[in-house]
C-alpha cells in the first residue's frame, strides 16, 4: 500500500523544529509548543499504527521516484510500533522538561534539538533505504552531540568526549559498510539489497560487509566489547536528555540491527554464535559493571547494556519465539527506561545527590511518590506479572529448546544480578535511614511551584501506567511481536510492498 | 586584521561573491551547483569580510542575527518539501510552472528547496564562525 | 587508477586509526578526518571509477549517447561530505570548549568522572 501521508511524524517534528527556532528566545511558549506538538505526534503515531495493523505493511516514494531508485519510507509493524514508543517517550520527556531542564539550557536551543533528535529516531524507524538510514543516523547524533554538551561543566565535556569519538567513528564504519555494499550490489534500497545480496557470488565479502555493519551499529547500541563510551556519558547530562539517551538512542542501533540481520544478511552460523557469544558476554559484563558502581545512573547505565544483551539475545537465536522475545523486551525496555532516567532526575532534584551512599528515607518522606517508582523498578527486576517478566520466559524457554544452554546461564544470571542491584538501589534510595542532612538548598523539589511539581510527576506516572497497561495487556503485546516476528522472519512481504507497491496480495 | 589591500579588496569582492553565490544557487538543477555551495559561497564573501573588517563590522552588515536566516531557510524547504502533499503526490515531488520565466528559467517547487538550503548553509556557517571569532 | 586509489585508501584508513589512539585531543579529531575522506574516496572507488564521463546528461541531449558516470556514489559522497563538514565543525567547537574547560589537551586527563567506583 502506497500512502503519501506516512511521513507525517517527521515532518511534524520538523515543523515544531522551525516553529522553535522562531522564538529562540520565548523560553515559556517554546515548552508549550513542544508539549502540544509531541501530544499531537502521539495522536498520528496511535492513527499509523491502527493503519499499518489494520492495511498491512505501508510505503511512499521521496519525490515520487519508483523503487528502488527512489528513496523509499516503509511503515511496517515494528517501525510503526517504535515509532509509537518514540513518541510516547518522546511526550513523556518533553512534559517533564518544561520543569527540569534550567532556563538557560532553554534559551540555549534545548527544545527545537530535542525535536531534531526525534525526527532523526522517526526517519532512521522509517528508512527503507540504507544511505537513508545513514542519514538519519547522522541527524541522529549530531542532535544527541548537542544535548550531550549543551551547558555543560566539565564531567559533562567530559563524557561528551568518549560519546562524540565513538559515535562518529561508528558512523565512519556503518558508511564504509554502505561503500561495500554498494560495490557488491549497486542498490541501496533495503528491500532490493534483500533480492540482490543472497546473489552475490562473493559469499567472503558479503560476510566482512555484514560484519563492518555489526560494528557500527554495535557501536550504536552498545553491545560487548563496544560499550564503554556509555557508562561514562549517559551519567552526565540532565537527566530528561539522559532519558531519551538511555530509551531510545541504543533502541534504534538495535532496531537497525534487527532489521538488518533479518532482511540483508540473515545470518548464517558463524555470525548465530558471533551473536549468542556477544550476547552472553554483553549481559555478563553489563551486569557486572552495574554491582559495583555507586552513582545512580552510572547503575542504570550497566543496566542498560546488560538489557541490550537480551535483544541481541533474541537476534542470535533467530527462531520464532526468540525474536518474539527480544522485541517485547525492546518495547518494554524503551519505557521503562525512559522512566528511570526521568526518576532519577526527581531524585536528584529531592536529594542533590546521585550517590548511593548518601541517598535515603525517601521512602519515609515521599511515600506516595515511592509507591510510584516501586512500579518502574520491580517491571526492570521483571516479577511476574510485570512486563520484564514475559519476554524473559520466552527468551529462557528458546534457549533451551535450542540447547544453547551457555546463553541459559548468562539469561539467569544477569535477570538475578538485575534483580540484586535494583533491590540494593531500593532499599539504599528509599528504605535506608537518610544518613546525612540535606544540604541547604539542595532540596529543590518541595520548593518547586505545584504545577511545576506536577510537570515532573505526571509523565513518571504515564510510564508507570504504561508499564502497567504492558504487563497486564501481556497477550496482546505478544500478538504484536508475533506479527512482527513473521513479517521479519518471512520479509518477502516486506520487499512487495516496496517494490511492487501497487499489486494487491 | 590590519591590511588596506585587503580591506579594499573585499568591499569590491563581497558583492561580486554573493552575486556568484546566486548565480550558483540558480544553475544548480540541472548543472553543477546548487544550494549548498552556493550558501558556503555566500558565507565566504561574509568570512572574507570579516577577516579584513573584524567581527563588529560584518555584524552590522549582515543587520540580522545569522542564526535567524536558519529558520527561515528551513521554513522555505520544508513548505516547498510539503507543498505537493496539498496535490496528492508524495513528499518532495517537485512541481514545475509550464511557462519558463525570463532570466531565472523554469520555476519549481526545487527552486524553493535550494534556496531554503542556500540560507540555511549560510546561516549555520556564519553562526559557527562568529561563535569561533567570538570566543577567540 | 584502482591501484593509487586503493593504496590511497589504505593509507588514509591507516593513518586516521593511528592518530586516533595517540593522546591528543587534536589528533583524535585529525584521525576522525582522514578516516572519513578515506570513507568518501571507498564509496568513490566501489561505484565503478570512468574517466572524463560527468555523471550530468547535457540539458540539450534528449537521448543518452555516450556512457556516462555513475551519479549514485556521487551524490552520497556529497552527501557524506556535508554531513562531516557538520560533524566536525561542532567537534573543532567541542575541543574548543573542553580545552577551555579542562585546560588540557591529554585525553588520558579527562576522566576524572571515572575515578570513583
Amino acid at each position: 500500500m502506497t500512502d503519501h501521508y506516512l511521513i507525517s511524524p517527521i515532518l511534524t517534528h520538523l515543523f515544531s523544529v522551525i516553529l522553535l527556532l522562531f522564538c529562540w528566545k520565548k523560553v515559556r511558549l517554546q515548552k508549550v509548543i513542544s508539549i502540544s506538538s509531541n501530544a499531537v505526534i502521539m495522536m498520528i503515531a496511535v492513527f499509523l499504527w491502527m493503519k499499518v495493523w489494520n492495511q498491512g505493511i505501508l510505503s511512499m516514494q521521496g519525490g515520487d521516484w519508483q523503487a528502488p531508485y527512489g528513496i523509499t519510507f516503509v511503515a511496517d509493524t515494528f517501525s510503526a510500533t517504535m515509532i509509537l514508543l518514540t513518541a510516547v517517550a518522546g511526550f513523556a520527556v518533553a512534559t517533564f522538561s518544561a520543569a527540569g531542564i534550567s532556563k538557560q539550557r532553554i534559551q540555549h536551543g534545548y527544545f527545537p534539538i530535542m525535536h531534531l533528535l526525534l525526527m532523526g529516531l522517526n526517519g532512521a524507524f522509517f528508512a527503507g533505504d540504507i544511505f537513508n538510514l545513514y542519514v538519519w543516523f547522522e541527524v541522529i547524533i549530531i542532535a544527541s552531540f548537542v544535548l550531550m554538551t549543551l551547558g555543560g561543566k566539565k564531567p559533562q565535556m567530559e563524557g561528551a568526549i568518549n560519546y562524540v569519538t565513538m559515535n562518529l567513528l561508528a558512523s565512519v564504519i556503518f558508511l564504509t559498510a554502505i561503500a561495500l555494499l554498494y560495490g557488491l550490489t549497486g542498490t541501496l534500497n533495503m528491500a532490493d539489497l534483500s533480492l540482490k545480496v543472497a546473489l552475490v557470488q562473493n559469499r567472503s565479502m558479503v560476510n566482512v560487509t555484514a560484519l563492518l555493519f555489526f560494528v557500527g551499529f554495535g557501536i550504536k547500541s552498545a553491545v560487548f566489547p563496544l560499550y564503554f563510551w556509555l557508562p561514562s556519558s549517559y551519567n552526565t547530562p540532565p537527566s530528561a536528555i539522559a532519558a531519551l539517551f538511555g530509551g531510545l538512542l541504543t533502541k534504534v542501533g538495535i532496531y537497525a540491527l534487527i532489521r538488518m540481520f533479518t532482511l540483508i544478511f540473515p545470518p548464517d552460523e558463524f555470525l548465530h554464535y558471533l551473536f549468542l557469544f556477544v550476547a552472553i558476554a554483553t549481559l555478563l559484563t553489563g551486569a557486572a559493571g552495574a554491582l559495583i558502581k555507586r552513582d545512580f545512573r552510572k547503575m542504570l547505565s550497566y543496566l542498560i547494556i546488560c538489557h541490550i544483551g537480551y535483544m541481541v539475545a533474541g537476534l542470535g537465536l533467530f527462531t520464532k519465539s526468540g525474536m518474539n522475545g527480544a522485541l517485547f523486551y525492546l518495547f518494554q525496555d524503551i519505557v521503562v527506561k525512559t522512566n528511570l532516567f526521568l526518576i532519577a532526575g526527581v531524585i536528584f532534584k529531592m536529594m542533590g545527590t546521585m550517590n548511593m551512599d548518601r541517598l535515603g528515607g525517601l521512602a519515609k518522606s515521599h511515600p506516595r511518590l515511592s509507591a510510584l517508582m516501586a512500579i518502574a523498578f520491580f517491571t526492570l527486576i521483571g516479577i511476574p506479572p510485570m512486563s520484564g517478566f514475559w519476554p524473559k520466559i520466552s527468551l529462557i524457554r528458546e534457549s533451551f529448546t535450542t540447547d544453547s544452554y551457555l546463553l541459559l546461564a548468562a539469561l539467569i544470571i544477569a535477570s538475578f544480578l538485575t534483580m540484586y542491584v535494583m533491590m540494593k538501589m531500593w532499599t539504599d534510595i528509599f528504605w535506608k535511614a537518610q544518613t546525612q542532612e540535606i544540604p541547604q538548598g539542595k532540596n529543590s523539589f518541595d520548593e518547586l511551584r505545584p504545577h511545576h511539581r506536577q510537570l515532573l510527576i505526571i509523565p513518571i506516572a504515564f510510564l508507570c501506567l504504561l508499564s502497567l497497561a504492558l504487563a497486564f495487556g501481556a497477550e496482546q503485546v505478544a500478538q504484536v511481536s508475533n506479527r512482527i516476528t513473521t513479517e521479519l522472519m518471512e520479509p518477502q512481504g516486506y520487499i512487495d510492498a516496496i517494490l511492487k507497491p501497487n499489486s494487491k496480495p | 586584521m590590519n591590511s588596506i589591500i585587503l580591506r579594499t579588496a573585499s568591499a569590491y569582492l563581497l558583492p561580486l561573491l554573493l552575486l556568484f553565490s546566486i548565480f550558483i544557487l540558480l544553475r544548480g538543477h540541472y548543472e553543477p551547483g546548487g544550494g549548498f555551495v552556493g550558501g558556503l559561497t555566500a558565507a565566504i564573501a561574509f568570512v572574507l569580510h570579516l577577516i579584513a573588517n573584524g567581527l563588529q563590522k560584518t555584524r552590522s552588515l549582515l543587520r540580522y542575527h545569522p542564526g535567524v536566516f536558519i529558520p527561515t531557510g528551513l521554513l522555505l524547504s520544508f513548505a516547498s518539501g510539503v507543498a505537493p502533499m496539498f496535490v496528492g503526490r508524495p513528499f518532495m515531488t517537485g512541481l514545475w510552472l509550464s511557462e519558463p520565466i525570463p532570466v531565472l528559467g523554469t520555476i519549481g517547487s526545487s527552486l524553493f528547496f535550494d534556496v531554503g538550503v542556500y540560507l540555511v548553509v549560510l546561516g549555520v556557517t556564519l553562526t559557527i564562525l562568529f561563535t569561533i571569532v567570538e570566543n577567540t | 587508477m584502482e591501484l593509487l586509489l586503493v593504496i590511497l585508501i589504505g593509507v588514509l584508513y591507516a593513518s586516521g586509526l593511528y592518530m586516533m589512539l595517540r593522546r591528543s585531543m587534536v589528533k583524535l579529531l585529525i584521525g576522525l578526518i582522514l578516516i572519513g575522506n578515506g570513507a568518501n574516496l571507498l564509496i568513490f572507488l566501489l561505484g565503478d571509477l570512468s574517466k572524463g564521463k560527468p555523471p550530468v546528461i547535457d540539458v540539450a541531449l534528449t537521448a543518452f549517447q555516450n556512457a556516462y558516470a555513475d551519479p549514485v556514489p556521487q551524490s552520497l559522497i556529497l552527501t557524506a561530505i556535508v554531513i562531516s563538514f557538520g560533524l566536525q565543525s561542532f567537534a573543532v567547537v567541542l575541543l574548543k570548549r573542553v580545552y577551555m574547560i579542562t585546560d588540557t589537551d591529554d585525553l588520558d586527563q579527562l576522566n576524572s568522572d571515572d575515578q570513583d567506583i
